[in-house]
């Protein structure tokens, strides 16, 4: 191959796309839609009957949901802007497809998150300020993941899926019937891990959902340079169903994962579901994107979010009227308060609390170290008292 | 009392660790019906079946990441890696998650994983199955490290490495797996995590672990032979390291030599000679001096002979200790 036929600047997208949608366009699969972009509602014979439950009450309950992680989101980044946090990964664009998915879990159902799941996290009861404590440099961890069995964020990219495999092996072990779900996102579909894992849930035909958002970005590099076919279709080549779903769709995000948790529930094996969204804004408080994308790409995402889709939705159905939506923002700004104190009154663990936790049981070295860091330390102290005294 | 093999000493303690603990279980590639390619857990998945002793896909990093979750679940999975220099591709599985969760999770969650390696050179192997990486995992905290040299420590060391609470790997000397010995069946006689005098000397102190303890007790038989007394120590834990009984030893002969496989550059040896120079300073006589591979990939099988440090290697080191 020469080099005339190499894309002509790493992101030139066009060309790229142009290579995708050349090879076959019946291999493009359909991507399930409920609810449209105008707010309007869509029939789908396999997936509607997954969200006809979904009555105005809930409706408003993923909308208020969807609401207060965006204004949890939006705190969080002002709150690193302000120095209290040392990064923020923002969600912005991604509620739908993490909300969507996570209020089709039941309780005895395990997440393993990547490090962006903030909407999934609070579907699960999760108190949001403690996946501050990661950011703001107090915790490695900052919750027990067994008490809503939602795991650790985990920042080396697709590791978690292997987790989540294991998880779901020792469930089929022990009979139960929850669902392990792997969150993930197109970047990570790259890596070695996401392909082991695959292998060894189809292999195992373990109740595993892998939930990849699909968000368009791996920091500056676009999902082109990832794959050349739909991320979903890559399921058929594992022997499991792919379900590509309109990411910023809460409606059908809720459906395509209820389904996708029964098929795994009910012993027939993994399944994989691609939520195409967007991530609009930047991929950490970092990161720049304004380097990499153009404004007409997020000029466009814009009109399919995920909030005003659902907004308009409920409004011109009769659902929701103003005094829902301001009762929301209330909530919100009470939500961003809340946060923002606990933030502020987060301070660093003591240092020896990073000495007990490197092992489970006693081990030498790290009580020697121990030792000979306290004596340090009380040197320092002897000091302070002898200055006083003078 | 019963006379076996190191590998059969170590199929013994599985077994005895999957009967008496049900959520023990055996992950690995070729471990079921063939019994490993050593033949270590030969004829455990006839008798404990297929989902506690699991054939898995070819993926080291599968493995190992599966054994984790499997681990957040209250199972102690026991890892089987067919190969020293195969277990890169799981090395980030057990560096970067394996070995923090603990830390992480403030202690809320473990990983009672043990990963069983066959490792070290001798068997005349091509390149990948010779190696000695321990040092890569020993500089890793919430690591557990292992080494047995001889069949009642490998006996017991594989049940004491899976009660932990802690991952635990185990690197067997494959070239050893045939050796033969007494196990005590009824008492491990100390704790896996602890190193053992195996001879006792006034002259020297020579470190050694895995396969090159024969080595050492050989090289110090010779130099007793020439009027040198050697005490030799089976290290037996690379993490942590029992720098007491090695203190202890070398204040009494002032001469310390330490032996392994791995490239000395970076290695074991390194961390001992540093350690021991800082607590009994006064005590030695002569540098600490070490004996072991050079810093190069593991060669190939027609040369090895020249890269492991043997019996001439380890008297020549003494001979130079000695002359300080």
């Amino acid at each position: 191959m020469g080099a005339e036929h190499l894309p002509t600047s790493e992101f030139d997208i066009e060309e790229l796309e142009q290579s995708m949608t050349s090879s076959d366009p019946a291999d493009a699969p359909e991507m399930v839609q409920l609810l449209a972009s105008d707010g309007t509602l869509r029939e789908d014979v396999q997936y509607g009957p997954y969200a006809a439950h979904l009555d105005g009450e809930a409706l408003r309950g993923l909308y208020r949901d969807m609401f207060l992680v965006r204004r949890f989101d939006q705190e969080a980044v002002a709150l690193q802007r302000q120095g209290q946090l040392v990064m923020w990964p923002p969600l912005l664009g991604q509620e739908a497809a993490q909300i969507g998915s996570g209020t089709a879990l039941q309780a005895n159902d395990y997440v393993f998150p990547t490090y962006r799941e903030h909407g999934v996290a609070l579907t699960r009861g999760l108190e949001l300020s403690a996946l501050l404590k990661l950011f703001r440099g107090v915790s490695s961890g900052g919750w027990d993941p067994r008490e809503k069995n939602f795991h650790l964020y985990t920042l080396v990219l697709a590791a978690q899926t292997l987790h989540a495999v294991g998880y779901a092996m020792g469930l089929q072990r022990d009979s139960e019937d929850g669902v392990s779900v792997a969150y993930f996102g197109d970047g990570a579909s790259s890596e070695g891990d996401v392909h082991e894992s695959m292998v060894f849930a189809a292999s195992n035909q373990s109740p595993v959902v892998f939930f990849c958002q699909n968000n368009h970005w791996a920091i500056s590099v676009p999902t082109e340079v990832q794959s050349r076919i739909p991320l979903s279709n890559r399921a058929s080549g594992y022997g499991f169903p792919g379900i590509r779903v309109d990411g910023n769709d809460v409606v059908a995000v809720h459906a395509v994962m209820r389904w996708a948790l029964e098929h795994a529930r009910s012993g027939r094996g993994p399944v994989l579901i691609e939520a195409f969204t967007y991530r609009m804004s930047a991929h950490t408080t970092a990161d720049d994107p304004t380097k990499y994308r153009l404004s007409a790409e997020e000029d466009a995402w814009k009109e399919k979010d995920p909030l005003k889709r659902l907004e308009r939705y409920l409004r011109s159905s009769n659902t929701a009227d103003d005094s829902f939506f301001e009762q929301v923002e209330v909530q919100g700004d009470e939500l961003a308060a809340k946060v923002r104190a606990e933030v502020l009154a987060m301070t660093g663990p003591e240092m020896v609390q990073s000495f007990n936790n490197v092992y489970a049981d006693p081990h030498p070295l790290v009580a020697e170290e121990l030792a000979w860091h306290r004596e340090y330390e009380a040197g320092f102290a002897d000091a302070d008292e002898a200055g006083e005294n003078n | 009392m019963a006379n076996m093999t190191i590998a059969k000493a170590i199929t013994a303690g599985l077994r005895e660790t999957m009967k008496n603990n049900p959520k023990s279980m055996l992950m690995g590639e070729d471990i079921g019906a063939l019994g490993g390619v050593y033949r270590v857990t030969e004829g455990l998945q006839a008798e404990f079946g297929k989902t506690r002793v699991v054939d898995t896909p070819l993926a080291e990093s599968g493995i190992i990441g599966t054994a984790i979750g499997l681990a957040f679940r209250g199972y102690r999975p026991i890892c089987e890696i067919q190969f020293d220099g195969f277990v890169f591709p799981g090395f980030n599985q057990i560096t970067t998650q394996l070995a923090k969760i603990h830390a992480r999770s403030s202690g809320d969650l473990s990983a009672p994983v043990v990963i069983r390696i066959p490792y070290g050179g001798g068997i005349g192997s091509i390149e990948h199955h010779s190696e000695s990486p321990e040092a890569l995992f020993a500089h890793t905290a919430g690591l557990r490290i292992i080494t047995p040299s001889n069949p009642h420590d490998a006996y017991w060391m594989i049940q004491q490495a899976v009660e932990s609470n802690d991952p635990v790997i185990v690197f067997e000397p494959k070239r050893r797996y045939w050796l033969k010995g007494e196990v005590d069946t009824e008492s491990p006689g100390q704790d896996a995590f602890s190193a053992k005098v195996v001879r006792e000397g006034t002259d020297a102190t020579i470190v050694a672990y895995g396969p090159l303890v024969p080595v050492a007790l050989a090289a110090a038989q010779a130099a007793e032979d020439d009027g040198n007394s050697v005490e030799v120590i089976d290290l037996r834990s690379i993490s942590p390291i029992d720098f007491d009984t090695i203190t202890t030893s070398v204040r009494k002969t002032g001469h310390l030599i330490v032996t392994h496989e791995a490239p000395t550059f970076g290695g074991v040896g390194g961390e001992i000679a540093a350690r021991i120079s800082e607590r009994a300073f006064f005590s030695l006589e002569a540098p600490v001096l070490r004996v072991g591979g050079f810093h190069m990939p593991y060669p190939v099988a027609k040369v090895e002979e020249h890269y492991l440090p043997d019996i001439d290697r380890l008297l020549e080191a003494l001979d130079r200790s000695l002359a300080y």
